[in-house]
């Protein structure tokens, strides 16, 4: 455990010499929140100022989501490069690089939710469902992204090259981070859509952000988001660890 | 304990490729092993099963007295690797990486920050220490890389191509100081193409080819295995060169390689008369011979004979 501390602190380290990392953590949430605010929010809730308390929720799930993707990134460069070789002539378990990396992910993560929270705030965001909820909104999307970094992982350790890891891992994020309810509400859309859009774990993760963080009712995504958590990481943790293990 | 590494009828495929195909090799405690063959040879894939990062699929092998499969914790407790790639995380700083590998050796942190200093110190990296490994030139990286399958002082060292890709300064360099650890005491088995570093480093040296020992000695022994002497022929028209290098193959039956820089062609002699036929065939084929000399042959010649091909420089000259 405390080699998987290490390796998550050397993951964390790295950010500080790779502006694109930092770029990834702070200023695209903040884009993100700036453009969809001002650019859609009109159009969607008829002012910037209603959108952003429905818009918020929505985008933090999806700064979730494709950071998951460093994950894959991440692991695939230390393979390309040697480090995790040289991670696995020592003595120590072989868990510590997978977990170290998630673990290190999921500081990132949260790092990247508290950007955009904040910046949401600026433009009008609130929290209105009270310490405990916000801070259960906070865990639920860091052990949603934790389940997505699995999903990530494995696509890195199967492909084994940055590049492609990269555009594996980004390309079917885009219909299923837009064909939700994160952006825009799933009844404005066409009626074959909506089973897919009500279906989505992004959908159902931002609903639970949405209940959370406006005091709403919660429980009912909640529990569905939960259920995809273990779901994904019970499929993709084998399955990653069983790729893990085929480098040898 | 005596032996440090051992490996018996190692074999690995990677789909329908037999990359090691019953190997053997011994490495004596304090030993320095050059494993040389082209690329493909299976060179690296051995290091790798020795050093437990990839499973056999046939044989066993042991390191530091401990089965490579059974017990890879122990081994990797002893064991040093420098892979051909410099494998720093370009992100961290020259004392981060190896801070990094202390701590994951769970040395206690002054100990591991007071071992990062004294490794940087000694391969000439300690102004560099705090900088982004990125910003290093490729010579620093390989030091950086080295000192840090050091970390742990193993007493077995693998260093796979450790100098591929480095200009010559470096590589004496790197050379320098793999001498030094070798003096201390540490087993190395060292993987490369170049025979002149095999022939520098090593104190035995194993040709591989095809995934399995084709031959092994000294320098020396495997120099006398491939027969008698070699003979040298240069051209007084370097024109002639080729045709010269014709009329020697055909006559010993072997392949003849031809030095386009030194205008020489050399072929090796395993039949003393065949000297007074060579003379004979060159006159006939009306080519002036300025220069005619009898040699032992040298570890490239070795190596052709061998495998049948040249090694590494030789084949970068006849691209060039």
């Amino acid at each position: 455990m405390s080699h998987a501390l290490t390796i998550a602190r050397r993951n964390l380290l790295q950010v500080r010499n790779n502006p694109q990392l930092l770029v990834f953590i702070v200023i695209q949430p903040i884009l993100f929140v700036l453009l969809f605010t001002y650019v859609f929010g009109g159009a969607i809730s008829g002012s910037s100022r209603d959108y952003v308390q429905f818009v918020i929720p929505g985008i933090i799930v999806q700064t979730v989501v494709f950071g998951t993707v460093m994950t894959g990134i991440g692991l695939s460069e230390d393979l390309a490069k040697g480090i995790i070789d040289r991670f696995r002539s020592l003595p120590i378990a072989r868990s510590a690089v997978l977990s170290g990396r998630i673990l290190a992910d999921s500081v990132r993560t949260a790092a990247s939710v508290l950007v955009t929270a904040a910046v949401g705030m600026l433009l009008g965001f609130r929290l209105g469902g009270g310490p405990a909820a916000s801070l259960g909104a906070l865990a639920l999307v860091v052990g949603f992204g934790i389940a997505f970094a699995w999903i990530a992982a494995t696509i890195g350790l199967t492909v084994r090259n940055p590049e492609t890891a990269q555009s594996a891992g980004f390309l079917w994020m885009f219909p299923l981070t837009f064909a939700s309810a994160a952006f825009a509400p799933a009844a404005s859309m066409p009626g074959w859509l909506q089973p897919v859009v009500q279906a989505n774990p992004i959908t159902v993760l931002t609903e639970a952000l949405r209940g959370l963080t406006t005091g709403g009712p919660a429980i009912g995504p909640v529990l569905r988001s939960l259920a995809w958590i273990a779901g994904l990481v019970l499929v993709f943790a084998p399955l990653a660890i069983h790729q893990y293990r085929r480098l040898s | 304990m005596t032996v440090a590494i051992e490996a018996e009828g190692l074999g690995r495929s990677f789909g329908a490729t037999r990359a090691l195909d019953g190997l053997d090799l011994e490495v004596e405690r304090g030993a320095v092993l050059g494993l040389l063959g082209p690329n493909g040879a299976g060179k690296t894939t051995a290091v790798r099963i020795l050093a437990t990062l990839l499973r056999a699929d046939a044989g066993q092998a042991r390191v530091a007295g401990f089965d490579v499969a059974a017990q890879p914790d122990e081994v990797r407790r002893r064991i040093g690797l420098t892979g051909q790639y410099a494998a720093v995380d370009e992100n961290l700083s020259g004392t981060e990486n190896l801070y990094l590998i202390g701590r994951l050796l769970d040395l206690p942190r002054p100990e591991a920050r007071r071992r990062a200093a004294e490794l940087l110190d000694r391969f000439e990296l300690a102004e560099a220490g705090g900088r982004a490994a990125k910003t290093y030139s490729g010579g620093m990286r390989r030091r950086l890389d080295l000192a840090a399958s050091l970390v742990g002082r193993p007493p077995v060292l693998f260093l796979d191509e450790p100098t591929t890709g480095l200009d010559p300064r470096s590589r004496n360099g790197l050379w320098a100081v793999i001498r030094e650890l070798v003096a201390e005491g540490t087993t190395l088995l060292l993987t490369t193409q170049y025979l002149e570093e095999a022939d520098q480093l090593a104190s035995r040296i194993a040709v591989i080819d095809h995934g399995r020992v084709i031959a092994s000695g000294t320098a020396d022994e495997l120099k006398a295995r491939v027969g008698g002497q070699v003979l040298e022929v240069r051209p007084a028209d370097p024109a002639d060169l080729g045709r010269a290098g014709a009329v020697l193959a055909e006559l010993t039956g072997a392949g003849c390689p031809v030095d386009a820089d030194t205008r020489v062609a050399a072929v090796p002699l395993t039949d003393p008369a065949w000297l007074g036929v060579a003379v004979r065939r060159l006159d006939e084929a009306g080519i002036a011979v300025a220069d005619l000399a009898l040699r032992r042959p040298s570890l490239d010649e070795v190596f052709l004979s061998l495998t049948g091909q040249p090694s590494k420089p030789e084949r970068e000259r006849s691209a060039a």
